[in-house]
């Protein structure tokens, strides 16, 4: 009998956990107990994946774990390593902060008797985005990515407002196309390759490079997977179904839907440039080199559209469209250093965007509902707290040194050194898009700090206590990922490179 | 290589897949949308039902008692669209769940006219 | 002074993002619409698609772009029907080869989404469960989703239900529902057996119970089945499904326990953990299909 290590089983822990809870919620009837359940479960899967992490980190090792009695080709199976654990343990977090500190946007916005549910979609969210992250099979990855659209969309119409409705249409038809093209691609990668399976297909296709034979069909296949996996992850010219859904939909969704659900896509696409297509191929089809000039096209675009938006919600999509881009640039350089900032800054955008939309959902509600900047005036005095958190977060997305969107931005600008002929696009870029940044972040974040005649401007705002945490715990992630980003850029370093072997 | 001839499955479902994407794209009417939507998927099932069959095989249940993996065709296929039918299924429920509300408040299923009443609405 | 008090005003404009605070110079607010509104035109998608012919020409030029990309892709996949083709593996080898040894099941579909492959087929019976959730979501009766008009029609079709006729309707929906239920109970049961399944077993049972539906009313269906019993058979198949498979992943990732007896492959019952999966799955489909029918008519099951 073979030697068995028990913290092998997280990854298929944590995955069932979060369905499992999922399933359980649909008895209760009382949202408290709901969310009581999910948090709880939220927390558990924190605790294992920190314990995995270490586990992984410690032996520096990448593992399969077979999802029942039959070994890789035959069966399902979930790998995991660094970067896994890493954004399990991310996410998880993140998950763990925004859904206390949003809690009592869901109490409040949605119908009472429905509010079990809504956290139903939450637990098989959390499931599913485990799922994408763990996942070796890409048939299990298309399954989830259908469970996370459901859910997804669920999340975003919880709200019942017709406003959210039409949002949601919008959502649901894009992302659907999204998941359509990867389906039709994950077909013909079938019929080339006779496999499921990513270690299995990677092989083939390196001997389909080899001997040339269906080089047409991989080229378009690899182009509609990474279209399918550029639509639901918003890259720039796919974006327009975040404005409306992020504006109608209660402001934890939107967090958790910009910070965690089109994170997730990407760590998928970046597991299949590794695990499937291999960085050579991915090079030599100029896959690469197409998401970079989208990815400099999103952070420019992402930007203008920003600057040129009137209410606070919506800006804060069309930014996440411009961070998104920064991910993708950095993707696109096709070098480990470039990786290794996407990465970072995946870690960054997703503790910034969830903690700028719980401030940003706090001063709508004292602002008496109104959505549009030149209402917000004097939001951040009658609460002082999500004003902080919004400052920090500006702050960190404009890149400020201290903060954790400094970091990332250094390592983009450190990573252009290492790609011949990027080095120039990127640095303007990078340069331009920080201006853009500030002009867009800045107003807004002095509006909210002007007080207004005639208005109440001391703090009258009651803040809960768990927001009150979560913010703060955000702050301080904010702050622990600008100073000592050390110890996590390592863990990416040496993730990637266990995954490039 | 030249299977274009043979392929017809194939370029059948790949015609539909470009039909279902252009009603997707061109209809205006939201379940006349969804309608593209399913015209979609139901070409990428074709697709995959194409590839399993092998010539001169039977479908995968024992017959006669026989086990010969050359005397059946690829089970994997099957599968697979068994499970893409339950999901598209799910996808369709849903999204005409959501135009029914979407009706119930506008009264029409007009994309354009309705997200012209809604940005009415928003106050812009 | 005046001029500080301008430049004043401007930035308090630019931090708020509006030209409303402009009004003392009417000029300019005027002006600076225009331009915005120019400006929108130039970048919004909204306006390529008012100008529906550029829309129309786009769309069905890039559909045709996609038709024939994908055909000269068909042009070079492997050939149709051909036994030597790269899907023709040692995967699919095994499924049928050493499938009945391995899972029991005659099916071999029904071998390997239920056993080889069980991980996906858990994550479809979520997607299905959780967009039933969802339509409960949507379209469940709540004060956001509740118009007067809507109760009366749903008053009225009640009293249709009891008090007309409808014989045709009634006397076929008497006679075949029941017979519809037990062919698809048939389907569940026998689905490592045949072809057939949880799947199709539970859209046939499914189709029965919608058809008792509508010829009786939906208020006699709830003399049986309620709201509270249809979350508890869904959930209860899905927990039941979850711990099965959670027992197989766990015993045979770890290397532990012992293995479920596969019994006489061919007979009712074999097959392991197939039989009961199965039945789960129909229960969930069944009461899905017939969930989606109730709550489309009368928004409440």
């Amino acid at each position: 009998m073979e030697h068995i290590n028990w913290i092998h089983n997280i990854p298929f822990f944590s995955i069932f956990l979060a369905m499992l809870c999922g399933i359980i919620t649909a008895l209760v009837k009382n949202g408290k107990v709901a969310f009581k359940i999910h948090s709880t479960m939220v927390f558990i899967v924190f605790i294992m994946s920190v314990i995995l992490l270490l586990s992984v980190v410690k032996n520096n090792e990448i593992f399969t774990f077979m999802m029942g009695h039959f070994p890789a080709p035959w069966g399902n199976e979930l790998r995991a390593g660094p970067l896994e654990a890493l954004m399990a343990v991310t996410f998880s977090l993140v998950m763990l902060l925004t859904v206390s500190g949003g809690a009592e946007f869901v109490f409040k916005d949605v119908v009472e008797e429905k509010q079990s549910l809504y956290f139903i979609m939450l637990n098989a969210l959390f499931g599913s985005m485990l799922a994408l992250v763990y996942t070796n099979d890409i048939f299990t990855a298309y399954v989830f990515i259908e469970v996370n659209t459901i859910a997804s969309c669920a999340l975003i119409m919880a709200k019942g407002t017709p406003q959210s409705m039409v949002g949601t249409t919008h959502y649901l038809v894009i992302s659907l196309l999204g998941s359509g093209l990867f389906l039709l691609g994950l077909c013909i990668l079938y019929s080339i390759t006779g496999h499921l399976l990513f270690p299995q297909m990677k092989e083939a296709i390196l001997e389909i490079i080899k001997t040339d034979q269906y080089r047409l069909p991989l080229l378009v296949v690899t182009g509609f997977m990474f279209i399918g996996i550029a639509i639901k992850s918003a890259l720039f010219p796919f974006h327009s179904m975040l404005p409306g859904a992020y504006l109608a939909a209660i402001p934890t969704s939107s967090g958790i839907l910009s910070g965690l659900v089109l994170k997730s896509y990407i760590i998928l696409g970046i597991k299949l440039i590794y695990c499937v297509f291999s960085a050579e191929v991915m090079h030599t089809l100029k896959i690469t080199e197409v998401l970079f000039v989208f990815g400099l096209a999103g952070m420019v675009m992402g930007s203008v559209y920003a600057i040129r938006e009137r209410k606070m919600k919506r800006m804060l999509a069309y930014s996440s469209v411009a961070q998104i881009g920064y991910i993708y640039m950095g993707i696109g350089m096709g070098s480990r250093v470039g990786m290794t900032a996407a990465c970072f800054h995946i870690l960054a955008h997703a503790i910034t965007k969830t903690l700028l939309f719980l401030c940003c959902g706090s001063f709508v509600e004292n602002s008496g509902g109104k959505e549009k900047i030149y209402h917000m005036r004097g939001a951040a005095l009658r609460n002082p707290l999500a004003g902080i958190g919004y400052t920090v977060g500006a702050l960190s997305m404009i890149g400020v040194p201290l903060l954790a969107g400094f970091i990332s931005k250094i390592y983009f600008a450190t990573a252009s050194v290492y790609s011949s002929g990027k080095m120039a696009a990127v640095l303007i870029v990078l340069g331009v898009s920080m201006v853009l940044n500030a002009l867009y972040f800045l107003p807004s974040v002095i509006a909210i700090w002007t007080p207004e005649k005639g208005k109440e401007n001391k703090p009258n705002f009651s803040v809960s206590p768990l927001f009150a945490v979560s913010i703060v715990g955000f702050v301080i992630l904010n702050f622990v990922l600008g100073i000592f980003y050390r110890p996590i850029t390592r863990i990416i370093q040496m993730s990637i490179e266990l995954l490039a072997q | 290589m030249n299977h274009l001839g043979t392929n017809f499955y194939e370029a059948v479902s790949v015609i539909l897949f470009g039909i279902g994407f252009m009603n997707l794209l061109l209809q205006n009417n939201l379940i006349k949308k969804f309608i593209g939507l399913n015209i979609m998927d139901t070409a990428v099932y074709l697709f995959l039902a194409a590839k399993g069959y092998v010539m001169g095989r039977v479908a995968p249940v024992l017959t006669d008692g026989i086990i010969d993996a050359y005397y059946y065709i690829n089970p994997i296929p099957a599968g697979l669209v068994l499970t893409g039918i339950v999901v598209s299924v799910s996808v369709t429920a849903f999204s005409l769940a959501l135009v029914q509300r979407l009706y119930k408040h506008y009264g029409t299923l007009n994309m354009d006219e309705i997200m012209r009443i809604s940005r009415e609405e928003e106050g812009e | 002074m005046e001029e500080k008090k301008k430049l004043w005003k401007h930035i308090k404009a630019w931090v708020d993002g509006e030209e409303v605070i402009l009004d003392a110079d009417k000029y300019i607010i005027t002006r600076s619409k225009k331009v915005k509104k120019d400006w929108r035109r130039q970048f919004s998608v909204e306006t390529i698609k008012g100008n529906t012919k550029l829309y129309g020409f786009l769309s069905v030029a890039i559909s045709a772009l996609f038709i024939g990309i994908m055909l000269s892709v068909v042009n070079d996949l492997p050939e149709f029907g051909n036994p030597s083709n790269p899907v023709d593996n040692e995967v699919m080898e095994r499924y049928l080869e050493s499938g009945i040894e391995e899972t029991g099941a005659v099916n071999f579909v029904a071998g390997m989404i239920l056993d080889y492959r069980a991980f996906d087929t858990f994550a479809e019976a979520n997607v299905l469960f959780l967009a039933v959730m969802s339509v409960v979501l949507l379209l469940k009766k709540d004060k956001q989703n509740y118009s007067e008009k809507e109760e009366r029609e749903n008053r009225e079709d009640d009293f249709f239900d009891e008090n007309e006729k409808r014989p045709i309707l009634k006397i076929g929906g008497k006679i075949l529902a029941p017979l519809i239920i037990l062919y698809g109970i048939y389907v569940v049961l026998n689905g490592h057996l045949s072809p057939g399944g949880g799947f199709s077993g539970g859209t046939i049972i499914g189709a029965g119970l919608i058809l008792y539906a509508s010829a009786y009313g939906q208020k006699k269906m709830q003399t049986f089945f309620t709201f509270r019993t249809f979350t508890l058979i869904c959930v209860g198949g899905l927990l039941t499904y979850c711990a099965c498979k959670s027992y197989s992943f766990f015993t045979g990732a770890n290397h532990v326990g012992f293995e479920i007896p596969k019994g006489i492959p061919g007979n009712i019952l074999s097959a392991g953990f197939i039989l009961p999966l199965n039945i789960c799955v129909g229960l969930i489909v069944a009461c899905t299909m017939y969930g989606f029918y109730a709550l489309f008519t009368k928004g409440d099951i």
